[in-house]
């Protein structure tokens, strides 16, 4: 071949990095590029996998395999896409540190970020120091202690679900998807940590449409006694020893609750990362809540309506890891789909 | 009280066969975010009132929505329309407009004619 | 006698206009409470009825107000008023010196051209046509750019005009033609007789030229049923608030107020509302949420006309632009207040079930935080360190069980149980023995001064603040952080608080002005007034909000009412702080305790 096309990924998250391996096995020549001084994205920030608990470290190092030292992909770190443009038939990529990079056609996997729970001062994330967030929850597991503030192992431990999801007053009506079955993981992380402890979860619904989800949401009952509480709690408090008093109603008691845990937890939602924002506006492909829209979430889901420019991953919407990787995969299909009509 | 078409009903059971629901549409029309409510519980685990009382706006609305108007009017005089529950609830409902159009219905109150 | 028949429309449109001014008049004065009357009879001779009568003849006649809207439209207006005003005393005096007596026939000083048609010399008679040709040509003016402004309201800086009901349309429509009508029947008779000066003179021997001249008996005919068609329609009309303003202002200046209940006082600035418009520019239920028909011209139109919907009377703010901005002065949100008036259960006895928890012991300072404030955390965290670092011995009153202040339900009509609330709020501060109380909300603010009966000194806690570094109880340090301030309503425009905040804020940073500010300021979208708009619709006004006040990108958009607060925060634009948590996070600790330091170092430990 003497042409060889190319393919500009931005983001080497789960999606950019399996779009990148597929395309590179189609000896097209990819370049990834990614904001951040490593690959992995926000697989990163998680220490174990739902549904089995797989390693998230051992996932990532799979997922990595030929994606390092593949002679058809090259990564480069640490540029931020600022803008991104069609020219010519071209896509054109410029970077905060002002390179260019110029490709046939181009896929965002830009992903997703975390819900910033400040929003929510109700909640007093950042004004008590033991309410905190899942994501730093996961930190803490990872380095295989979940400890409050002072440095003891709470007795009791809540978990609250749709934090920044499902919440019109901060413009975000959808569901998430994966914090419900990433609560119950994480109350059973914590119980099989602490079997003496206790922990609850409050929710509105519990959504657990994902194979062997529902059998962990059994477990997590049967197994480790987690305690549901239907209800969204509408404040905290701290008390003189930094435990935290939560307010809440039973919804199925239909009767107010109060209780006092040592640690709650903000099951933060996602919302798209800013660069999945900035770039799908500059190319007008952007859809509500900020993530980008594909051309047809059935039949076309990673082409975008910009012709040559493809959606990987949860810079569409929330989405699984599962689904993210094979995503990656299905848009680097399209990818090649498009490369030979455009001989 | 004015009388609006319904009747108390006497048996434990909630029968939708007999019951006719059509009366929550007075509300619905009123307050078109009435019918977002997902019973989640944030606006009656804030509310001011419920801090000294059993009082429990969302079981209220709930009940007149499944046509139970049982004792409902004197509940709702509970309220003190602080507007805590409306600013926190996810839904977006404008949960004071559904607490005094109700009451309004249950009471028949109307405003005063100059 | 000087009469010939086409006196009678104007003589009997005359008439029934004073006939039923004055019943109305006489109605509303019995609807009066007790207390404007008071102040009525106390007032009437002194010299508050002198500053009445100047304040009228600036008011009503040159329309002083709205000159400052838009110099056109000030024209337009005083054109008008001023312009006819004076045209009936001069052509009074006209008619009294050429008749020699003060009594002579009411109609001589409209019709004077027509009945005085030699050169009959009298004292000063050769000033009084150039005089009077001018007064018209002033007043064509008016009535020329009056036809302009239906055409292209903005031509007068007005974005939005009103519609008319059928009275106006009638009253309108006559107004229009009197003046154009009085040139030609002054014209034509100058055609004949001679007795034009240049206006009518000049436009007399125009009309010669189409031998005009000789219809003259028509257009006088025409000119005084075109009266009688204004007189008739003026008290069904929107001009009926030109003798009613002056009513209300003499009333204003007595010292009357609109209380709680409707009362004849209502009815007069019902009527004293000229329809304008300029409330409708200023509302951001128009402009923000393209929200039509509730603005207060609406609302006092169908209260007037006895149609007020309560979907109406409910959907507004109260956000006070309007009364702000209303050159009349209106009492706007107060009248609204009144009409959303609900039938009272009497004797009922609302909240008994609240069981207040009255103070301990005796306090100085009574901390009311507000239910609100309970969803901002933040700001009760920063008045309990701003209270220790002062050393004050204070009670939080409402730090568990809060009852509410009463005045959202006061808003919503809800009298009664407003006023058992109150009570019960009231009971518990007076058994702290504190002399003042201090609440971070505005609304409860407003209601402490307004409705309730203590004898205790009331602050919001951005005067409390104020005052307690002017007084050195708590030093702070300058963050150099840039920082807009967003004027509560029930703070700025509800309650007079603009400097207090402001030299707070510039005490820790670098504050910067915004386009809407103090008297100008904008409403959150988030008030409690309004219990009819929909989230959908509170958000168009919040972001239009936001928009404009984070427009130089501040560090920070302070603000001192944790309902602005928490609104704001959800719209996601800046950096949003109520003045307690600026000030709390600059306090230099001085007479730092233990305690403090331990406070701050788990804090740190926190943000790693
Ligand atoms: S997945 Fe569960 S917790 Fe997350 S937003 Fe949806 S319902 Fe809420
Ligand atoms: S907070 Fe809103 S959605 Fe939740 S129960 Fe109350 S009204 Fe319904
Ligand atoms: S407005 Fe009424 S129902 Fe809502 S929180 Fe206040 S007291 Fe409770
Ligand atoms: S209320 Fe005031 S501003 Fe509004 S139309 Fe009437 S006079 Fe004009
Ligand atoms: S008070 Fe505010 S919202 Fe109400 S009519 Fe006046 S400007 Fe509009």
């Amino acid at each position: 071949m003497e042409n060889k096309k190319t393919v500009l990924v931005i983001g080497a998250g789960p999606a950019g990095i399996s779009a990148a391996k597929s395309l590179a096995n189609d000896n097209i020549s990819v370049t990834v590029l990614e904001k951040e001084d490593t690959f992995g994205g926000n697989i990163n920030n998680w220490a174990k996998l739902f549904p089995n608990f797989k390693d998230a470290g051992e996932v990532k190092s799979s997922l990595i395999q030929n994606f390092v030292n593949n002679q058809n992909i090259k990564i480069v770190y640490n540029k931020k896409v600022t803008e991104l443009k069609k020219h010519n038939q071209k896509w054109i990529a410029n970077t905060s540190d002002g390179e260019v990079f110029e490709s046939d056609a181009a896929i965002l996997s830009t992903g997703f970020k975390v819900f910033d729970a400040q929003y929510k001062e109700e909640l007093g994330y950042g004004i008590y120091p033991n309410v905190i967030t899942s994501v730093e929850f996961e930190k803490m597991y990872k380095n295989g202690k979940i400890l409050t503030v002072q440095g003891s192992v709470p007795k009791k431990i809540a978990f609250l679900n749709c934090v920044g999801s499902r919440d019109e007053k901060v413009g975000n009506h959808y569901c998430s998807r994966i914090c419900c079955i990433a609560a119950v993981k994480q109350a059973i992380e914590f119980k099989e940590l602490y079997p003496q402890s206790e922990a609850f979860i409050f929710y509105m619904d519990i959504r657990m449409a994902g194979q062997f989800y529902e059998e962990l949401y059994r477990k997590s009952q049967e197994k480790h006694g987690v305690v549901y509480i239907r209800g969204r709690i509408s404040e905290t408090s701290s008390t003189i020893d930094k435990k935290v008093q939560i307010k809440a109603e039973d919804t199925l008691a239909a009767t107010p609750l109060r209780m006092t845990v040592d640690m709650l937890v903000l099951m933060i939602g996602v919302e798209a990362s800013k660069s999945t924002t900035i770039l799908s506006k500059q190319n007008n492909i952007d859809g509500p809540y900020g993530f980008a829209k594909s051309k047809d979430i059935h039949t076309a889901d990673n082409y975008s309506n910009e012709n040559g420019l493809f959606l990987a991953g949860s810079c569409k919407r929330p989405l699984t890891l599962t689904e993210t990787i094979a995503d990656g995969k299905s848009a680097a299909i399209s990818v090649v789909e498009y490369l030979k009509q455009t001989k | 009280m004015k009388n609006w078409g319904f009747k108390i009903p006497d048996s434990r059971t909630l029968d939708l066969d007999k019951e006719d629901l059509k009366l929550y549409n007075k509300i619905v029309e009123k307050v078109p975010s009435a019918r977002r409510c997902i019973m989640c519980g944030m606006c009656s685990a804030t509310c001011s009132a419920a801090n000294h009382t059993n009082f429990n706006f969302r079981l209220v609305h709930h009940k007149f929505r499944m046509g139970m108007f049982e004792s409902l009017a004197s509940e709702l005089d509970k309220c003190m329309l602080c507007g805590k529950c409306r600013m926190l609830c996810p839904r977006g409902v404008n949960t004071r407009a559904v607490i005094y159009n109700m009451r309004i219905i249950l009471d028949n109150m109307y405003y005063k004619n100059i | 006698m000087n009469y010939n028949p086409f006196i009678i429309p104007f003589t009997t449109g005359a008439i029934i206009l004073f006939a039923i001014i004055i019943y109305k008049f006489i109605a509303w004065y019995r609807k009066l409470d007790k207390k404007q009357r008071f102040y009525l009879r106390k007032n009437i001779l002194t010299f508050k009825s002198i500053e009445a009568i100047k304040e009228s003849f600036l008011e009503a006649l040159i329309h002083r107000n709205i000159y400052k809207k838009n110099l056109l439209l000030g024209y337009m207006h005083m054109s008008l008023a001023f312009g006819w005003f004076l045209l009936i005393i001069f052509g009074k005096i006209e008619a009294s010196l050429h008749a020699q007596t003060l009594f002579e026939e009411p109609w001589l000083a409209i019709f004077f051209r027509y009945f005085v048609r030699d050169e009959h010399k009298f004292f000063m008679s050769e000033i009084f046509p150039p005089l009077m040709d001018f007064l018209l040509l002033v007043i064509l003016s008016g009535v020329l750019l009056a036809w302009l402004k239906r055409f292209s309201s903005s031509l007068l800086g007005m974005k939005k005009t009103t519609r008319h009901s059928k009275f106006d349309k009638i009253a309108l429509a006559s107004l229009w033609w009197i003046f154009p009508l009085r040139l030609l029947s002054e014209s034509s008779t100058a055609a004949l007789t001679g007795n034009g000066s240049f206006l009518t003179g000049t436009v007399g021997n125009l009309m010669a030229v189409l031998n005009l001249q000789y219809f003259e008996i028509y257009f006088w005919w025409a000119y005084s049923i075109c009266l009688f068609a204004f007189f008739v329609s003026l008290p069904f009309s929107r001009y009926m608030h030109i003798p009613t303003e002056v009513v209300f202002i003499f009333l204003k200046k007595w010292g009357a107020t609109a209380g709680e209940e409707y009362s004849g006082y209502t009815d007069f600035q019902l009527n004293a509302c000229s329809r304008c418009g300029i409330c409708i520019d200023v509302c951001q239920m128009n402009f923000a949420a393209n929200i039509q028909n509730v603005q207060s011209v609406y609302f006092i139109r169908d209260t007037r006309y006895k149609h007020l919907k309560d979907e109406t009377a409910n959907n507004c703010l109260m956000c006070g632009r309007c009364v702000e901005a209303c050159p009349v002065g209106l009492e706007l949100t107060v009248i609204r207040q009144q009409l959303r008036n609900k039938k009272e259960i009497a004797g009922k006895h609302y909240y008994d079930y609240t069981k207040p928890q009255e103070a301990d012991k005796k306090y100085d300072i009574v901390y009311f935080a507000g239910c609100m404030t309970h969803l901002t955390p933040s700001i009760i965290i920063s008045m309990k360190k701003i209270f220790e670092e002062a050393g004050i011995n204070y009670w939080f009153m409402d730090e568990n069980k809060g009852t509410c202040c009463g005045r959202p339900m006061r808003q919503q009509g809800f009298i009664q149980q407003s006023k058992d609330l109150i009570s019960i709020n009231q009971k518990l501060i007076n058994s702290s023995g504190a002399k003042t109380l201090v609440t971070s909300c505005p609304i409860c603010y407003k209601s402490f001064k307004e409705e309730y009966v203590l004898d205790i000194e009331i602050k919001h806690h951005s005067e409390f603040i104020n005052e307690l570094i002017e007084n050195n109880k708590i030093k702070i340090q300058n963050s150099q952080k840039s920082i807009v301030y967003h004027d509560p309503c029930e703070l700025g425009r509800g309650s007079g608080i603009y400097e207090e905040p402001r030299n707070i804020l510039a005490k820790v940073g670098n504050l910067k002005s915004s386009e809407f500010e103090k008297q100008n300021s904008l409403c959150c979208g988030g008030s409690l007034s309004n219990a009819i708009i929909e989230l959908e619709d509170q958000i168009k006004i919040r972001n239009h909000a936001l928009e404009n006040l984070t427009a130089c990108n501040p560090d920070i958009l302070a603000t001192a009412c944790p309902l602005c607060k928490k609104t704001f925060v959800h719209g996601n634009k800046a950096k949003v702080m109520d003045i307690a948590e600026i000030i709390a996070e600059n306090i230099s600790l001085q007479n730092q305790s233990s305690k403090h330091k331990e406070k701050n170092k788990i804090k740190t430990k926190i943000e790693l």
